[in-house]
């Protein structure tokens, strides 16, 4: 279907099928049950994972496909965010130009940034991008918000005022919508004690999602897929054999920069407001998290990494002493306390610490991040089932893995 | 002139912090080969170590005789410190006013141990994967070491004061026949930038004139070749890792008066510190050295006003303007050994 063999058919169909039921998905418990709070089906999250997932898979093509670790990708999802606002400033709030143009401006700047970086590799290429984030994040902090030529607005954050001219509104909605349909209008159905949210921004971002999905699938089973592929095993038998690498890694640079820049776009059409803070190199840091974690160089990895650590980071850092005294009320006091104390740093304000625990975890043992782990369990399973039928178990441990 | 001068002046401690941690940072790549992403996290922990000394000192109970009556006529008991029971009015009183330095003696041990205890327990496992490997895992250990610190110290800066006697400004306008009050310089700023050079002088000597240095440079010039010649060379990088994070730790310890630490300090200093090192030259000490003090005198220059006329925020891209110059020019960096990481 699509161009595409059976297995990327019905992984393609998976992704579909998670993203489109999100909204049931992940609110399995009832409103008013004590789990309640491990729903993570509210509007505002889901359009997270879906936008950062795509964040990730773009990110994906560059550093899962050719091994080049940007540590500079945050810049691009700024960028994105910036161009998008201003298109609300100027034009309207509908989001199809703001996200059309932030595409561009980011594929613009990582043409730019990546002709330079491209030319070293390695550590020096991580160097290079970082410095140009960096640099990104001190002018957008600093210089480009001055009086006379505000593109930024420093430390406020870039945000629409009612005395922007806004060109083609005329009677358009005051919020951010696609031709009327607003991005904040909400359909809440009610089942029982459970009750899911439907949102107009979440499901155009679910689709372009799926778009982005599909996209990233084609390039990975293409011949220039193939190419990149050939970068990270062995650049310089490939420049030996008499091919030129440096088009093909900007080319993948640039898709990723893109898809950093739809991410932006799309973060600042759900929320019109672009702040500095997304280019610092702590957010580029997180993508890259977001990518190990998963699994690099594997199709579904990033977007499940992205899931993972948005959810992980607004569960885990809503739970509070209270949450836990509830959790562990059952057990003999002086247990329930001592529970708490062993748990409490790690919650709440200590996600953080959670989350480096677990990506060191992921690098020292499972390198090829959560995907890895999943295949690993699933083998042993096989294996033990396959015991006694010989040769078609064989088979099945001779499997390459994806 | 008087102007040129005291931006020289500025540059200089920041220049010293830079060149510290760089060193260390080199120490640690031209050894092991490993890119190591925790050393700013190591740098922060030299910090807390003068924070945690400097918390210890002022310790205090109850005093068990009441020293008069307050105000609603209950007695009333002043604040002991433990320092100044266990060793008298004056050596107690010194040794809280002298804190930070007194630090340094509590830091070597403690950053060495932390050194020896990150080399033996992760890095060693990651001397076969990718570079790329190794930047994340020590990015994680980053995340953290930072998170602990900010579990027991909370996210506020600690301000940490310096010894009564270097809290001034030092008018080397007048010294230098100046107008007074145009080159006004704090104390410890000079402190630490003589500190810094006393350390990096140390850490040359004991590479230089020591049977364990020559050793030491030997593996960083052929490891395998020194491991035949039947010599551990293993044991002698664990055991350099531990100074180049003793180094680091010693550079937070002394920076903690100039600006109070909080638990971000390492990551704001590690960025810079890496692109201070590529322009050195990956694996070049001298370069990592030479590279700090310039980039910090430069980054003080870039931000005077004259210049900052001139091109708006120049002051916040500088270093990262030069890394890249340098980089696309002169990819061994300013004095990079030939074939180590060029590609």
């Amino acid at each position: 279907m699509l161009g595409l063999n059976k297995k990327d058919t019905t992984i393609l169909i998976v992704v579909a099928v998670l993203t489109m039921a999100a909204p049931f998905i992940l609110n399995p418990f009832p409103t008013n049950s004590s789990l309640a709070q491990f729903n993570a089906g509210y509007p505002d999250l889901m359009q997270r994972f879906v936008i950062y997932g795509i964040f990730a898979i773009g990110f994906n093509i560059l550093f899962g496909l050719t091994g080049y670790l940007s540590f500079g990708h945050a810049a691009f999802l700024g960028i994105g965010s910036y161009s998008a606002v201003w298109m609300f400033k100027l034009l309207s709030f509908n989001v199809i130009p703001a996200i059309a143009l932030s595409i561009v401006v980011a594929g613009l700047f990582s043409v730019v940034i990546g002709y330079i970086s491209l030319r070293r590799s390695g550590i020096y290429f991580s160097i290079l991008t970082l410095a140009f984030a960096q640099m990104s994040f001190n002018l957008a902090y600093s210089v480009l918000s001055n009086p006379k030529f505000n593109l930024t607005n420093g430390e406020t954050g870039l945000q629409v005022y009612g005395s922007d001219p806004q060109y083609l509104k005329g009677s358009g909605p005051d919020v951010t919508h696609i031709f009327g349909l607003e991005m904040r209008a909400t359909e809440t159905l009610k089942l029982g004690g459970w009750s899911f949210d439907f949102n107009v921004g979440y499901y155009l971002c679910a689709l372009i999602l799926l778009v982005s999905f599909y996209i990233s699938v084609r390039i990975f089973r293409s011949p220039f897929g193939m190419m990149l592929r050939a970068v990270k095993s062995n650049q310089q038998r490939m420049n030996y054999t008499g091919l030129n690498s440096r088009p093909y890694t900007l080319a993948a640079f640039v898709i990723s920069g893109m898809y950093a820049g739809l991410a932006g776009g799309l973060l600042a059409a759900m929320d019109p407001l672009a702040g500095a803070e997304r280019m610092q190199w702590t957010a580029s840091g997180e993508v890259v998290l977001m990518t190990i974690l998963g699994g690099a160089g594997t199709l579904i990895g990033p977007v499940l990494g992205a899931g993972f650590i948005k959810y992980f980071e607004n569960i885990f850092s809503k739970i509070n002493d209270n949450v836990l005294h509830t959790w562990f009320a059952a057990l003999p006091d002086g247990m329930e306390d001592f529970l708490i104390t062993i748990v409490h740093p790690f919650v709440g304000k200590g996600w953080h610490l959670t989350l480096g625990l677990m990506f060191m975890a992921v690098v020292i043992f499972l390198p090829g991040g959560l995907v890895q782990g999943g295949q690993k369990i699933g083998r042993l399973f096989r294996r033990r089932g396959a015991n006694a039928p010989g040769p078609e178990g064989e088979a099945a441990r001779k499997q390459p893995a994806e | 002139m008087d102007a040129i001068l005291l931006q020289i002046l500025n540059g200089l401690d920041k220049g010293s912090a830079y060149a510290l941690i760089a060193l260390g940072l080199t120490l640690i790549f031209g050894t092991l080969g490993v890119v190591n992403f925790a050393h700013g996290a190591l740098f922060m922990l030299g910090a807390f170590c003068a924070v945690t000394i400097s918390k210890l000192f002022n310790l205090s109970h109850k005093a068990s005789e009441p020293s008069g009556v307050d105000f609603l006529g209950n007695p009333k008991y002043e604040d002991v410190l433990y320092v100044e029971d266990w060793f008298g009015e004056r050596l107690g009183g010194w040794m809280l006013d002298w804190s930070v330095p007194l630090s340094i003696l509590f830091a070597i041990p403690i950053m060495i141990g932390i050194g020896y205890v990150m080399e033996r327990g992760l890095i060693k496992h990651f001397y076969k994967r990718p570079h790329a490997d190794q930047i994340l895992v020590t990015f994680g250990l980053a995340i953290v070491l930072q998170e602990v610190i900010k579990y027991f110290y909370g996210a506020n800066p600690i301000p940490t004061p310096a010894p009564e006697m270097f809290r001034g400004s030092f008018d080397f306008g007048a010294a230098l026949g100046f107008d007074a009050n145009t080159i006004i310089y704090p104390y410890w700023r000079m402190v630490y930038f003589v500190f810094s050079l006393v350390i990096i002088g140390g850490v040359f000597a004991f590479l230089r004139f020591t049977t364990f240095g020559m050793v030491v440079r030997a593996g960083m010039a052929d490891r395998e070749t020194v491991g035949l010649l039947g010599i551990d060379i293993d044991r002698r990088f664990t055991i350099m890792f531990g100074i180049a994070a003793a180094v680091a730790g010693l550079a937070g310890v002394m920076y903690t008066p100039i600006n109070s630490p909080n638990y971000h300090m390492g990551m704001d200093f590690l960025v810079l510190s890496f692109v201070v090192v590529v322009v050195g030259g990956m694996g070049s000490l001298p370069g990592a050295v030479l590279a700090g003090f310039l980039l910090g005198v430069l980054e003080s220059f870039a931000s005077m006003n004259q210049i900052k006329s001139l091109l708006p925020g120049i002051d916040q891209i500088i270093i990262y303007l030069v890394a890249i110059a340098i980089l696309l020019t002169r990819p061994r960096g300013l004095m990079g050994r030939k074939g180590v990481m060029e590609e």
